[in-house]
């Protein structure tokens, strides 16, 4: 869904998120991936994992591509089209740095947990110490390497701490199953440290949910 | 009258006794001969089948008929690497050769051929005359068994499903289990539709192009406007006009200069016509075709009755009314593709307001709620419905991605 995010397609720099992402999805698994950008994580199961890979992708261009490159990938919305998906009809359902772009978070990650028997759901952790502490200090909206826009440009219309997402999961009755937080080098932090840390340190997470 | 781009070699005249219409004339005569010539000989390969009556959606029988084809390309030892093209109203088995009535080019060899995105040193191609038609499978102009007179209005109505289900007699006879890839735009990708419905085991892949799940209301009324404008010629005689050797030729060619709107955009024919004048310096003040839509328009009418059966327009016509695949499940869409291992792509085009992308998006979500494999691709052009004809190269880009990545799940192994 956002341009910044994703390496030409066939590069071999793979995002940290998405090697997390396809430790976490077991081999051969139905998998979609909701806002699949130019299908760079896609592409990366489909070699890893042999999953039996779809994905949504709301740019037409970057679904073309998508397609032209032989992955399955259909025009959408994650606001709009999840409801068309039977329950259960993937393993995982996946939402990889795009949950801070859709309109309603809520209702699409209801829907994530409806259509997957998992949902992985990685995004942008805006409790992050260096962003706290841009908007301490200069009073602005804080922009990052990862979130470069002004806040008048940015897709991003819901940004959250891992807190938040937590709080989130809670009121939509998902089960964490596992979460990951890595910092700005891509390490992972420790899963023994507390959540205040892991929300102070982390850049970004991914979660693994489901249904409880 | 005659000149280099495409609008200028066409106007009817009323001054018969130019040598230049005449040689027109000639033109589509031998035209017309070849055309009658081509409906129950064609020059393709035919199969003609006696002895297995088809049971028709309207409840009649064919006890017998024949369905006219073209290959291209080698089957694999395995023969997994089938390609079938189905075509449009108007189109017919040469996809991707000579047509033996027009002399022109396949009518889709910008897509269909060596290298090309369908690519015939790895596929094998058969492409077939619809049931209905007039190139060589059996429809209202071919000869009916039991009378040995030509079939017309006695031919039984048709529908889509019935050209799919003698399509799939052409596969058995042919000796292929499984059909790699089934691909088609408009009508054509009707029939995909209907292949992927009806013989879910038997297709691979599909690519319904520029298509619907069903025809619309403006679909219907468009195509009424044609066949009244046919049946309104005193020439079509209740279609037995072939016995007195006439042909409803201004009918035929209005009903196609309508149908020709449809295929085309706003965009297409401001940026190629606007208002420009037919090789004449001012308007005419009079109802001969000043302007140069008016020309190409009739030119596309007249070409148009040398090559095709008035009948045969009647039928498929009507046979694209009657589609609807939902109607046939239920009401439901998604259940007719319920239990599809076929990986589909939907393709559409952002100026087809014939079978606009909502339509598309249509079969996609019932795609979905069966969870299919189904990609599905908007293609930017203003070139309106005709766009799956001409050159796009997001479409072949498309076309040629799906299908390799869909050979390389099915494993496929060149000839």
């Amino acid at each position: 869904m956002l341009a910044r995010k994703d390496p030409p397609v066939g590069t071999q720099l793979h995002r940290v998120d998405h090697l997390l992402i396809a430790d976490m999805v077991a081999e051969g698994a139905r998998v979609l991936d909701v806002g699949c950008g130019d299908g760079a994580l896609l592409q990366l199961l489909e070699e890893r994992k042999k999953v039996d890979g779809r994905g949504i992708e709301v740019t037409r261009e970057k679904v073309n591509a998508c397609v032209a490159h032989g992955l399955s990938v259909i025009q959408g919305d994650a606001d709009r089209d999840l409801d068309k998906y039977p329950d259960k009809a993937f393993d995982y359902a996946i939402l990889s740095l795009t949950i801070q772009a859709t309109r309603h978070p809520r209702p699409v990650l209801e829907q994530l947990l409806r259509i997957g028997r998992h949902a992985i759901v990685s995004f942008p952790n805006f409790g992050h110490w260096w962003i706290r502490t841009q908007l301490l200090f200069t009073g602005r909206m804080p922009t990052t390497v990862n979130l470069p826009e002004a806040w008048y440009d940015s897709p991003d219309a819901h940004l959250c701490t891992i807190r938040d997402f937590v709080d989130l999961c809670r009121v939509v009755d998902a089960r964490v199953e596992h979460k990951v937080a890595f910092n700005a080098s891509g390490q992972q932090l420790g899963t023994w440290l507390p959540l205040t840390i892991h929300n102070l340190v982390g850049e970004k997470a991914v979660f693994l949910l489901t249904k409880s | 009258m005659t000149g280099s781009s495409i609008v200028d070699h066409s106007v009817p005249t009323t001054s018969s006794g130019n040598a230049s219409s005449d040689v027109v004339m000639e033109h589509a005569l031998e035209r017309s001969l070849a055309a009658s010539r081509e409906v129950d000989e064609p020059s393709s390969e035919v199969v003609r089948f006696t002895d297995q009556p088809l049971e028709l959606d309207g409840g009649q029988v064919l006890d017998a008929f024949q369905v006219a084809y073209c290959t291209y390309g080698t089957l694999n030892a395995d023969r997994s690497n089938a390609i079938l093209i189905c075509h449009a109203l108007t189109g017919d088995q040469y996809v991707a050769s000579r047509n033996p009535v027009t002399g022109k080019p396949g009518w889709w060899e910008i897509m269909i051929g060596a290298g090309k995105p369908i690519d015939t040193d790895r596929y094998f191609v058969i492409s077939v005359n619809i049931l209905g038609g007039c190139l060589g499978s059996t429809g209202p102009a071919s000869i009916n068994p039991a009378t040995g007179r030509a079939w017309g209005l006695e031919f039984p109505v048709i529908t889509v499903g019935d050209m799919v289900k003698a399509q799939a007699r052409l596969i058995d006879h042919l000796g292929i289990d499984t059909l790699f890839a089934v691909v088609g735009g408009s009508m054509g990708g009707m029939q995909v539709l209907e292949w992927a419905a009806r013989y879910k085991d038997r297709v691979f892949a599909a690519m319904p192009i520029a298509t619907a799940p069903r025809h619309s209301a403006q679909n219907i009324a468009f195509h009424e406007v044609g066949r009244q404008a046919v049946m309104a010629d005193p020439d079509w005689l209740a279609g037995s006009y072939f016995e007195e050797d006439r042909t409803p030729r201004r009918g035929l060619a209005v009903a196609r200069m309508a149908a020709h709107i449809t295929y085309l955009s706003e965009d297409a024919l401001e940026r190629k016509f606007g208002r420009n004048l037919q090789d004449r310096a001012g308007k005419t003040f009079s109802f001969s075709a000043d302007f140069q839509v008016e020309s190409y328009l009739r030119h596309q009418g007249s070409t148009f009755v040398d090559r095709f059966d008035a009948n045969s327009y009647l039928y498929i016509t009507r046979a694209m009314d009657y589609f609807d695949l939902a109607a046939d499940s239920d009401g439901k869409l998604a259940k007719a593709f319920e239990g599809t291992r076929t990986r589909f792509c939907v393709i559409s085009f952002t100026s087809d307001w014939l079978y606009p992308t909502r339509e598309s998006r249509e079969i996609v979500q019932a795609l979905n709620a069966v969870a299919a494999n189904v990609s599905f691709v908007e293609i930017e052009s203003d070139k309106g419905h005709d766009a799956f004809l001409l050159d796009e190269p997001e479409l072949f880009a498309t076309v040629r991605g799906f299908l390799g990545a869909a050979a390389r799940k099915r494993g496929l192994t060149a000839p």
